[in-house]
């Protein structure tokens, strides 16, 4: 594939966007925007396990946990008053770099918080750096001791949350202030930015399929399918697997707290459901219904379950449909809905090739 | 700390600790007989005792278990016959993710026949007040119900590996399939009765251990992460060795909770389990030739 045909089916899905936008707000049906926006980030999560299960072949138990480390650590500095500190010298330092902002909550006190920058870069880091301890020692071994051990991870992030006062319990914290992008452009949940926040979120998500196509279709990526389809024979000729695996691991969890973070600050709202094991399995299961190795795929299943299932269309039935799904691909199409046979004639149709 | 301290939180201990090594001897036959593990091994446990507590209100306790014990092991069967088998020269990272989505799919039916409710067998012998004295420490008496069950469990087991034709013919199977398949042994039958055998002593460790931890829906998966750790700390398919370590792990967790909150126990056995990925990934016990696993 050129480069250019990689970019053909951004340009498709971007297209795709504006024409949903078009016909919801002329239906006035806006509100759908809403659950897609949400969907979106929920897609970012998506992507990056897409890379770490599809094309590194490892799988990870632990993504809600990223998703929630990232959100909860946006939500926490950037609602934390520090009013009390605001005459200490690493608040005043704080201040004279801009890293804290000054605002009035709804019944008019003063708060003093960290910036939304501020807390999503601390957000990637604690969570790279705890995917990298997580990693380091686990991707080492043959098999799939990093579900088990995310698995873990994960069960521990929902007990911290679940338990911690700081992180308000069962309640969650709510009152996340928007993420100001630029002066008018901010990721806020209010319906007058409804619109604006459904363009950000789709350029986001865009970016991402950029990025990780790019890197499906690099040196690095080569190598990762290389270890995917015999660790061994890559490993021989030379492809340091391990660091690639690790690489790609971190990656994904990247990707899961940056979906975490935007989320939080679009909802204006973190709770301990985000970071149920439930929720790990719902992102596997929509990378294998996707296709495992299949990036469109996996956003499109991402976008389309998650928007199903926020608009409660499961049910009480909810975590046993994705229970359910992720089975029946795995036994009947572990290629993925999007790649069984009998589609194919309807893909070269569209495409007027075979995808390789 | 005096005596009597030491050996309250010492019985606890050990008590959790052969209910870790019933989970992990049910993730090491499996691993054995298929080299995948299987993420739905702590609701077996959790399936059995709800059985069993339904069942007691029509039926007698004994019978109410042994029922539910079979009612498991035969779903245990089915389960293999279903999901497992028809995707023969699978990859191991799809069995894997189809144990997932069962264990998932098991969950959800149990939330929907029991619901969200915290249930529990009745004590074996005597009530929840009633103690037994050893050392100036009280415990309960199902605590010795949970110590000889599972040596019973221990014992039987090791007997129908080591004597019985059907036992050495799993060991065979584990240790070389095609060999196996060669010598006339019905592999596939190996495999889905390991997974029969798994789903049985799970139950039945799940029904003794009901009226000391009660049982709820989804209390399957923090038991698998401990029955997974204690096999990790055993070595992979070393059923012995997985009861010494399941003891270990269940006494750090007991003595950790006399010293630290309980919102950390949750994280010593993950920790205990990242440590020994990365010095021992073979196990506490293992010799060197074992230490195959590593990849690099």
């Amino acid at each position: 594939m050129t480069r250019r045909q990689r970019y053909y089916p951004v340009l498709g899905g971007g297209l795709l966007v504006v024409a949903v936008q078009v016909v919801l707000s002329a239906t006035e049906a806006t509100y759908y925007m809403t659950q897609i926006t949400m969907s979106a980030y929920y897609v970012l999560v998506v992507i990056g396990l897409c890379l770490l299960m599809g094309y590194a072949g490892q799988v990870s138990l632990g993504q809600a946990g990223f998703f929630a480390i990232g959100g909860y650590t946006a939500a926490v500095l950037t609602t934390r008053n520090l009013l009390a500190y605001r005459d200490t010298p690493l608040i005043a330092w704080c201040r004279s770099l801009g890293l804290v902002v000054e605002r009035r909550d709804l019944y008019g006190a003063d708060i003093l918080s960290f910036s939304p920058w501020l807390a999503f870069g601390a957000a990637l880091l604690l969570t790279g750096l705890i995917a990298f301890l997580i990693g380091l020692p686990v991707l080492r071994l043959k098999g799939h001791y990093l579900a088990m051990a995310t698995l873990g991870i994960g069960l521990i992030v929902y007990r911290v949350v679940l338990g911690a006062p700081l992180f308000g319990q069962a309640d969650g914290i709510s009152n996340v202030p928007p993420f100001r992008l630029a002066d008018g452009v901010e990721v806020n949940g209010r319906p007058a930015f409804r619109v604006q926040n459904y363009y950000m979120a789709w350029v986001m998500v865009l970016a991402a399929m950029v990025l990780a196509v790019n890197l499906v279709h690099s040196r690095v990526g080569r190598a990762l399918r290389s270890i995917h389809q015999n660790e061994e024979a890559a490993h021989s000729l030379g492809v340091n697997t391990y660091r690639y695996k690790l690489g790609t691991f971190i990656l994904s969890a990247l990707f899961a707290a940056a979906g975490g973070v935007f989320l939080t600050h679009y909802n204006g709202s973190i709770g301990p459901s985000e970071a149920t094991v439930m929720k790990s399995v719902r992102y596997v299961a929509i990378v294998a219904v996707g296709g495992m190795a299949n990036l469109w795929g996996a956003l499109i299943m991402g976008v389309v379950l998650n928007f199903l299932s926020l608009r409660g269309v499961f049910g009480t039935y909810d975590d046993a449909v994705f229970g359910a799904i992720l089975i029946a691909m795995m036994l009947f199409a572990p290629q993925g809905l999007l790649r069984r046979p009998e589609w194919r004639a309807v893909w070269s149709l569209v495409f007027r090739r075979s995808h390789g | 700390m005096n005596l009597a301290q030491i050996v309250q939180y010492g019985l606890s201990g050990i008590t959790v600790g052969s209910v870790y090594a019933i989970v992990a001897i049910g993730f090491n036959i499996i691993y054995s007989s298929t080299g995948i593990i299987n993420f739905a091994q702590g609701e077996f446990l959790i399936v059995g005792a709800m059985m069993a507590a339904s069942l007691c209100g029509i039926v007698p306790l004994p019978v109410a278990i042994i029922a539910a014990v079979a009612a498991t092991t035969l779903l245990g069967g089915l389960i293999e016959l279903m999901f497992i088998r028809p995707v023969r020269d699978a990859s191991v990272l799809r069995l894997i993710v189809i144990t997932m989505g069962v264990s998932i799919l098991m969950r959800e039916a149990m939330l929907h026949i029991w619901d969200e409710q915290v249930r529990s067998l009745p004590y074996f012998t005597g009530t929840a007040v009633s103690t037994v004295g050893i050392l100036g420490a009280h415990i309960s008496p199902q605590v010795l119900w949970v110590l000889g069950v599972s040596a019973i469990i221990v014992a039987g087991l090791t007997v129908f590996f080591r004597f019985t034709l059907t036992g050495r013919a799993m060991r065979a199977c584990a240790d070389d399939r095609m060999a196996a398949r060669l010598c006339g042994i019905n592999d596939r039958w190996m495999v889905t009765l390991s997974f029969m055998l798994s789903a049985g002593i799970g139950a039945l460790a799940g029904c003794v251990i009901s009226p000391v931890t009660q049982t709820q829906y989804d209390m399957g998966a923090p038991l698998a992460i401990k029955g997974f750790t204690v096999a990790i700390l055993g070595g992979l398919g070393n059923s012995l060795a997985a009861v010494a370590a399941g003891l270990v792990l269940g006494l750090l967790e007991a003595f950790m909770v006399s010293q630290l909150a309980v919102a950390y126990k949750e994280a010593v056995s993950i920790v205990i389990l990242l440590l020994i990925l990365v010095f021992r990934p073979s196990g506490l016990f293992a010799r060197g030739e074992l230490s195959a696993l590593r990849a690099l």
